[in-house]
């Protein structure tokens, strides 16, 4: 008997170690980030976030280019987007973007070695073209994510010609055709090993299903979000929040997740980064499709995309905020007529004038207009769609004839604009049904790039859709 | 008297194998020949055996088997029939029900059908292991208490499971079988709902739940700390109160002012466990039907404590001029 209790104790003892060891070693580092007394907090492992802050620091910027000179276009043959630079600036840039891509393999992993660097024959120069002209969009168009820190080639490729940190729509286990497949419960590490929906990026990142399914009303009034698109939504929060290394507090109140009002302010940003990201991948990274090779893709064919983790590995800001764009004025915005040295000495004159409020105004009057036409072919397509009670139905005709050719125009306002012209149209035409608030639903999330082929039918479109109940308590407002 | 003072019986028992009261006339027999386990004696009685299940047990077992048999090949099929996959997965796989589109429809067996079997079989199952603890308990001339406790249990299983799916018009409502998957349900279902903090029924079922187990370790506690005065003779107990009952009840009046007596312990400890199942399927049952969101249905009745924003920001969807 006692032989048999000293052996337990023995073996008790090696089992609580061991499961000791799964466990970081205390205290974490906490900083509070909301009223006193919420645990509103990120907490860090000191260990841990010293391996981090190490594994993301920015390589030393070079030095800056000597000014003046020719400009680029004048000397060198076929440069499409950075020809307004000096000479000196863009081979500088050159240099810089070698470091932060191809290390290893030099210039000739984007230049043809015999042709002349002019030449376009090699897949991964037009792929950088198109990823210099989403930097520069990025850093101009997206200061509401990016702010003033930027990004650079460096963000996501950390010297690797492919960044280490990307996703494609994952078909899952392979399954019996017979059972139709779920999306979730298998241990994945994208949704930190819960069961929720292992892809989340594909209906939020690159469709644009809807994010929110909490109602905002106390009592039932026809919010038909269900259970199981909740755990879609979880699924990218999970993403989100392993991507950041930061848990729910840090955008969210976890007392009220949907309230804007109990939010941080990093919520917001996070509300730009998720339609900045959609925008990357459909508008910079999805049009590479036909250009990219087969072992750029995924095993659905599709390229490899743009979510989260990409930028920031792990980091609530990447590289901890490293302003690393400063250092290359290049990369602030697409290179103006002329140079930067005259873009800069407009600005000055600007500045002297004192009217800088008018420029951004007149931008945004041209996509507006563009809008306007664009609303017409939709709305028909709303007013097909709408007495239909069948949601199927409804996409299927949004689908067609919705002007998707237009909608990756580089400024997202458009489809936006679209979009809302459909909502009220449909708002006065169709007997205020929940079926037709439906088709108004449907038809926003038909406003997409067409997505190359295949057709990802994933996650099964059944999944987000929801029929009126049966009994509803009380009857939604548009019945009472 | 030490020999009392362990978490674990000290002193077993042993006598002949008692094959129990005779059935009565017309009823299955008992199986199996009575056999005695000192480990299981350290918990509880050592014999084992005999049982009886009766066509209501058998039924049961069978219905249970099956659904158990649907579960787990859906869970085999959804690795590829991967035995692998399907032991390194196993604490993730699921049948999930029916997706939201289905409605309150019958869908294929592969998006959702199985789940709906799996779920009559197991629901016949319990059923009739209910059926079988309430013939029990009248065939042996006892009271109904243990059935009617189970069916508190049952109740909240079928609200998860039926009411509430019916009453929102979608299978898809329902909770999925698996192990994480479930846990996932349920932290997704107070979410999508606004936070069942405030669902004061949840919090109910809390309170009796951790009550429950308060109540048991203070029962337990008690009857093990006078058994050497035969307070574990507690039936005895009840209408001859001796010297043991009285040192218990001074015990606890003088602790906390107020005794429960011999035989009240029990009816405390069976309806803080009934009403935790209860007033949890009053809450489930509540949600989404009456209330969306708890949290703001909370503020709406004044229970959710106001405290300062640092910075109030607002929604971007609703700003105007925003990209996107």
């Amino acid at each position: 008997m006692k032989i048999l209790n000293r052996k337990t104790v023995i073996l008790a003892a090696l089992g609580a170690s061991a499961i000791l060891t799964g466990c970081e070693a205390p205290p974490p580092e906490t900083i509070q980030n909301g009223y006193r007394g919420l645990q509103m907090q990120t907490n860090y492992n000191p260990k841990l976030l010293k391996e981090s802050l190490e594994a993301n620091v920015p390589p030393e910027a070079i030095p800056p280019a000597a000014e003046g000179g020719p400009l680029a276009k004048d000397v060198y043959k076929n440069v499409q987007v950075l020809g307004g630079l000096t000479v000196n600036e863009f081979n500088r840039l050159m240099v810089a973007l070698t470091n932060w891509v191809a290390p290893e393999e030099g210039c000739y992993y984007c230049h043809v070695n015999d042709a002349g660097f002019e030449e376009d024959g090699i897949y991964t120069k037009i792929a950088s073209r198109k990823m210099l002209q989403m930097t520069q969009d990025t850093n101009a168009n997206w200061k509401d994510h990016v702010a003033d820190t930027g990004i650079t080639c460096y963000t996501c490729h950390r010297g690797n010609p492919v960044p280490e940190y990307v996703w494609v729509t994952d078909p899952g286990p392979g399954q019996p055709t017979a059972l139709a497949p779920k999306g979730q419960n298998i241990a994945s590490s994208t949704v930190a090993y819960a069961s929720l929906p292992y892809d989340p990026f594909t209906p939020f990142l690159l469709q644009d299903n809807e994010i929110r399914i909490i109602g905002d009303t106390a009592l039932p009034q026809g919010n038909r979000r269900s259970i199981k698109q909740a755990e879609w939504t979880y699924g990218l929060m999970m993403h989100m929040s392993d991507a950041l290394g930061v848990n729910c507090t840090y955008c969210h109140n976890s007392r009220s997740f949907y309230s804007w009002d109990q939010s941080t302010p990093q919520r917001t940003t996070a509300w730009y980064a998720l339609r900045h990201v959609r925008e990357l991948n459909n508008d910079w990274v999805v049009p590479l499709t036909d250009v990219l090779p087969d072992s750029r893709k995924g095993p659905l064919g599709d390229v490899y995309k743009v979510y989260c983790t990409t930028c920031h590995q792990g980091a609530y800001k990447p590289l901890y905020g490293a302003p690393m764009v400063k250092d290359y004025p290049s990369l602030q915005g697409p290179v103006p007529e002329g140079g930067l040295a005259a873009a800069k000495a407009a600005e000055e004159t600007a500045e002297a004038e004192a009217a800088p409020a008018e420029e951004p105004a007149s931008a945004e009057a041209a996509p507006a207009e563009e809008a306007t036409e664009e609303a017409a072919p939709t709305e028909e397509a709303t007013q097909e769609a709408a007495p239909a009670d069948a949601a199927p139905a409804t996409e299927e005709a949004t689908e067609e004839a919705a002007p998707k050719d237009a909608a990756p125009a580089e400024d997202a306002a458009p489809a936006e604009a679209a979009a809302a012209a459909t909502d009220e149209q449909a708002e006065a035409q169709a007997e205020e049904s929940a079926p037709a608030a439906e088709a108004q639903g449907k038809a926003k999330a038909q406003q997409q790039p067409q997505q190359h082929p295949p057709r990802l039918q994933y996650p099964p479109p059944s999944m987000m859709r929801y029929p009126p109940a049966p009994l509803q308590y009380p009857p939604a407002p548009q019945t009472r | 008297m030490a020999e009392y003072q362990n978490i674990f019986t000290r002193v077993q028992v042993r006598e002949p194998a008692f094959p129990g009261v005779d059935l009565p006339p017309g009823s299955l027999p008992r199986l199996g020949k009575p056999i005695f386990s000192y480990w299981i004696g350290k918990i509880g009685d050592a014999q084992i055996g005999p049982i009886y299940l009766g066509f209501a047990g058998v039924a049961s077992l069978v219905c249970g088997f099956i659904a158990i048999e649907i579960i787990g090949f859906n869970m085999l099929a959804s690795v590829n029939w991967s035995p692998i996959e399907f032991l390194k997965n196993f604490f993730w796989l699921a049948l999930e029900p029916p997706p939201p589109a289905y409605g309150l429809s019958i869908p294929p067996l592969g998006d959702g059908g199985w789940w709906l079997m799996a779920g009559f079989f197991l629901t016949a199952s319990i059923i009739l292991w209910w059926v079988r603890t309430y013939q029990r308990a009248i065939d042996l001339g006892t009271g109904t208490h243990v059935a009617w406790a189970f069916a508190a249990a049952i109740f909240f299983y079928l609200t998860l499971g039926f009411i509430r799916p019916v009453l929102m018009g979608s299978w898809g409502e329902a909770v999925p079988f698996g192990i994480f998957p479930h846990l996932d349900w349920t932290a997704a279902i107070s979410i999508r709902y606004g936070n069942f903090y405030y669902n004061p029924f949840h919090a109910l079922s809390i309170a009796f739940l951790y009550g429950s187990a308060v109540l048991f370790a203070m029962h337990g506690g008690t009857i093990l700390g006078v058994s050497r005065y035969g307070g574990d003779r507690e039936i005895d107990q009840i209408t001859s109160r001796g010297t043991a009952a009285e040192r218990a009840m001074l015990f606890w009046r003088w602790t906390m002012g107020f005794n429960a007596t011999m035989e009240s312990i029990h009816r405390w400890a069976w309806w803080f466990a009934v009403l935790t199942v209860i007033t949890a399927g009053l809450g489930i049952l509540l949600t989404g039907t009456v209330v969306e969101n708890w949290y703001l249905w909370g503020i709406k009745h004044g229970i959710v404590p106001p405290y300062p924003s640092e910075m109030t920001i607002q929604d971007p969807a609703l700003l105007q001029g925003v990209s996107q």
